[in-house]
């Protein structure tokens, strides 16, 4: 009956007639079933600007090096405060247009960053529009292309008033007379990455990260000496929480980018014994000085012991000799400016 | 960070402790087991089965390497051997010339009366001239072209092919080598921009853009348009036919290449399809790819239909179920009714995987069951394992595509279903590796005296090397240390280069001559050969290092940057790996140059040859 060996029509069917049969179970119906995923109750869809920003990083093939998925194990807990869950992509992958498909948005490599949170993480436009025009003016490693073609060289007196004008460093243009201005689309670019952070779940239903090992150690060591002492030694590390938020913007240095980004090293604030001042940046963000970027408040992603370890690290750092912090100090400030907001 | 984690890795590399894995009580079934607990102690990572094994796998091409460079200097250190025998009778019969006449007369008066009784002179021949009246020598020489390595056979005489035939095969392989140039040059100048990223500001040359102008040159540019005009030949031969409609194949030719020249447009113009690996070519674009295989896919059938023995050859069963099976796959991968949401990543999980599995593999399979035996003058040793082989290809690559999103937020059954049914790739891949193994077994003197060989082996041992360690990659462990690090461009090119190109060179420097009439230069052949295994070699091992410490990196929980600085020096040997296989291809172009220009003078032509030597 199934003499494939001389029986070109069947060897040629059953092949068919099986891997079609195999794909459907495996790829056709597991991915119906992905569709008839619900979005969560926080999620909004995507505003025109937003979607044409999305556009864009398709454009440029962003996918090639960011993921957008944060795994259920703790190493990505890094990029998300919980691991991504099919309704995280409800409005962002759908089909762009006839031609083109729901776009490819969780990737399989990470060259640079994952970008789940990446509203949370970098909420500035500054810091992106400079980024975008060439990434080593303010992360000097990064290997990232410059996108200079989302960006207008304008000269001084062309320039309008509702231009958006990027202080590029003048040896990067070509005429020390130009100004950068934005174009549209990278502002479009901007406002996606603005929209992309987690949304928060409804009720305590969040699934949680597989823990890593040493986690697992830390909750069955058998007696209480033992808890504190691995407590203390893994309590948080200040240059790290730096190097992760901080960074991007008063860079590794602490010296931040002239124009930009105002310099911790040698700071009056930083170094200031009162450390009421510091701390409520930290906590609230930052917005009094007009030749500087905005920065926004970082209460609810550092606890109070991350924010006494980062403020720490930027007291004893780069030539500072501010007094240290602990902390309490924190809790108290946190808890008043709680009370001042309600 | 780097200084820390060094130390570790090289104690890991050395020899010694990866013998002690093997011994230690942690061997293969209580580490399958291990890997079932979904939260691995780091500390361990050495351990791990996935890591192990790919590091024997390694080790195994290392050794193949080493082999073949064995053979090669034992042969080049036998001849010089002869010389050297040589040179020491010509010092004696110079010492005998150099002995004064008292000396002399001594040694022949002694030596007289052995001498006294002599031999008519005829006993053993005549005084006759040598002749080879039955044409078998081809070539006597006393000086021979290459003195660094033994002069390679040459290809025996032509085989008959009908001349449409062998303008369609050449016209296929030439887009080909055209499309490998051009997809490596891309790959190369994408490559040097993780160490220059300020080479160019230009939008249409940007990385994003370029990736996938590298990788779908190379897919189907290159690899395709190579398979399927080795694949006329195979039909054709195989079947003892004619191939049903040239018009057909011509048709297919522009279709396929115009795909690939359109898509490159749009890619670099910025419009792709959203990103996802390998399908970033807009609909239209496939389509035309898609009719391309269509079209071959009819003609294939036909002409087996219209074959003239009663079996139907082993290879042709790859190379129809190959099509069949891809044009079924472009169809699913591009259908939008189920692609929205993570739909679409289900889908690109299952289309890039089989676009591999199921294209490059199956067909390239089928060629090497034609062409190997071909080349060796043998059969091949399993016509049932290949039967084997390709069902078991079909069932199980068919089920795994979602083990490229490990962890991800796909269903947990769909990812546990990949991960097992990756390890069931054992069963084809062994399959198919023995085969090609036990048909090559007794003719491993070959390797030294053809430049065929060497390519098939390497492929061989990739086939087994690549698919072995891409079941391990599919490991939950080996998942937390390598996935979405550049562990998976070492992955990719080990097989899509390591195995597919060489099968796919090996089979055009088997057939192409034979078609022609003209050889490559041997010389140029071995450069080829040798640039591309050590490009490989450094471009592989450069990325796995770096991938390796890079996942160990994230796992710590160091800030990201630091993994970019980590990589640097990695990938700036991937760089110097991917020039050297760059500059192969280049000299591959020559080589098939050389076979496939009109007026040559290096045709083997008997009467010419065949002069009498003086020795």
């Amino acid at each position: 009956m199934f003499n494939f060996h001389q029986d070109h029509k069947k060897l040629v069917l059953t092949s068919f007639i099986v891997f079609a049969g195999l794909s459907t179970l495996i790829a056709v119906m597991p991915a119906y079933h992905m569709q008839e995923t619900k979005p969560l109750p926080a999620m909004q869809g995507l505003t025109e600007q937003e979607k044409n920003g999305l556009h864009i990083y398709v454009q440029e093939n962003c996918v090639a090096c960011h993921t957008q998925q944060v795994r259920n194990i703790e190493m990505d807990n890094t990029w998300g405060e919980r691991p991504s869950m099919p309704s995280d992509y409800y409005f962002s992958k759908k089909r762009l247009d006839v031609w083109r498909q729901s776009p490819s948005l969780l990737g399989s490599e990470r060259t640079g960053p994952d970008l789940t949170n990446i509203a949370k993480r970098q909420p500035g436009k500054e810091w992106h529009l400079m980024h975008f025009y060439n990434p080593r003016i303010v992360v000097e490693e990064s290997i990232m292309p410059g996108y200079p073609w989302l960006f207008e060289e304008k000269n001084e007196k062309e320039v309008a008033e509702t231009d958006v004008v990027v202080p590029i460093p003048a040896q990067l243009l070509k005429d020390q007379h130009n100004k950068v201005v934005a174009t549209q689309n990278v502002l479009d670019l901007i406002a996606y990455l603005q929209s992309l952070k987690q949304a928060p779940l409804p009720g305590n239903g969040a699934p949680e990260f597989i823990p890593s090992a040493k986690k697992k150690e830390i909750t069955t060591a058998s007696t209480p000496a033992d808890v504190t002492v691995t407590a203390t030694a893994t309590g948080p590390d200040g240059a790290k929480i730096y190097m992760n938020t901080c960074a991007a913007c008063h860079q590794r240095d602490g010296k931040g980018l002239a124009g930009a980004f105002p310099s911790l090293a040698g700071s009056t604030i930083v170094n200031d014994n009162n450390h009421e001042t510091q701390i409520k940046i930290i906590l609230q963000g930052y917005d009094a000085r007009a030749e500087y970027g905005v920065m926004t408040g970082f209460a609810d992603q550092l606890n109070d012991e991350e924010i006494t370890a980062v403020a720490n690290h930027e007291r004893t750092n780069w030539g500072n000799k501010g007094s240290v912090i602990t902390a309490e100090e924190v809790k108290k400030i946190r808890e008043s400016l709680k009370k001042l907001s309600q | 960070m780097m200084k820390k984690k060094l130390p570790q890795f090289q104690t890991f590399l050395s020899l010694n402790s990866l013998l002690t894995f093997i011994f230690t009580a942690s061997g293969i079934g209580a580490t399958i087991f291990a890997q079932s607990q979904p939260n691995p102690s780091t500390k361990d990572w050495a351990m791990s089965p996935g890591i192990i094994g790919t590091l024997i796998l390694i080790l195994i091409v290392a050794l193949v390497a080493i082999m073949i460079l064995v053979v090669r200097i034992s042969a080049y250190l036998e001849s010089l051997k002869k010389r050297s025998i040589l040179r020491k009778k010509i010092e004696f019969s110079e010492e005998l010339i150099g002995l004064d006449e008292a000396g002399i007369d001594n040694i022949l008066e002694k030596r007289k009366a052995a001498l006294n009784y002599r031999l008519a002179g005829s006993e053993l021949g005549s005084e006759q001239q040598a002749t080879d009246n039955k044409g078998i020598i081809a070539k006597v020489t006393h000086d021979p072209h290459n003195p660094m390595v033994d002069e390679k056979k040459k290809s025996p005489l032509n085989l008959e092919t009908p001349e449409p035939l062998k303008t369609l095969v050449i016209w296929y392989l030439g887009a080909a080598v055209f499309w490998l140039v051009f997809g490596t040059l891309v790959g190369q100048y994408v490559g040097m921009k993780f160490v220059w990223p300020e080479m160019d500001s230009v939008s249409w040359l940007s990385f994003g853009r370029l990736r996938p102008v590298h990788t779908n040159t190379v897919f189907w540019g290159w690899a395709s348009m190579a398979m399927i005009g080795l694949g006329y030949f195979v039909v054709a031969r195989t079947s003892n036919t004619t191939i049903h409609s040239y018009k057909w194949g011509w048709t297919a030719w522009v279709l396929i290449n115009l795909s690939v020249v359109v898509g490159n447009l749009f890619l670099m113009n910025g419009l792709n399809n959203g990103g996802g690996e390998y399908r970033e070519y807009i609909w239209p674009v496939a389509l035309l790819f898609a009719l391309g295989l269509i079209y071959t896919f009819l003609n294939f059938y036909k002409t087996i239909a219209n074959r003239c023995i009663s079996e139907i050859y082993i290879s042709n069963w790859y190379l129809l179920g190959g099509l069949i099976w891809t044009i079924t796959l472009a169809t699913i991968g591009y259908l939008p009714n189920f692609q929205n949401g993570l739909g679409e990543t289900v889908i690109q999980g299952y289309y890039m995987h089989q676009g591999v599995g199921m294209w490059f593999m199956t067909y390239t399979l089928g060629l090497v069951y034609y062409y190997l035996p071909s080349s060796l003058n043998k059969p091949i040793y399993s016509y049932s394992l290949g039967v084997l082989a390709f069902w078991t290809q079909m069932f199980f690559y068919t089920l795994i595509g979602t083990h490229h999103f490990v962890f991800s937020p796909l269903p947990w059954w769909l990812q546990t279903i990949a991960i097992v049914f990756s390890a069931g790739m054992f069963i084809p891949v062994v399959a198919g590796s023995t085969n090609f193994y036990m048909t090559m077994r007794g003719s491993w003197n070959e390797i030294s005296k053809s430049y065929i060989l060497p390519f098939f082996l390497v492929g061989v041992v990739f086939y087994f090397v690549g698919s072995t360690q891409g079941s391990f990659q599919a490991f939950r462990f080996t998942n937390y240390v390598w996935h979405f690090t550049d562990f998976n461009v070492a992955h990719s090119h080990m097989t899509m280069y390591g195995i597919i190109t060489f099968f796919l060179w090996a089979c055009i420097y088997a057939i192409l001559p034979k078609i022609t009439g003209k050889e490559p230069r041997q010389l140029a052949v071995g450069v080829h050969f040798w640039l591309a295994f050590v490009g490989l070699f450094a471009y592989m091992i450069s990325l796995m290092a770096g991938g390796t410490l890079k996942g160990l990196n994230w796992i710590e929980g160091d800030p990201f940057i630091n993994s970019v600085i980590l990589m640097q020096p990695f990938w700036l040997w991937r760089a110097i790996g991917g020039s050297l296989m760059f500059l192969s291809h280049l000299v591959f172009a020559y080589n098939f140059y050389v076979m496939i220009k009109k007026e040559s003078s290096s045709t083997v032509s008997p009467t010419n040859e065949l002069q009498p030597v003086n020795a």
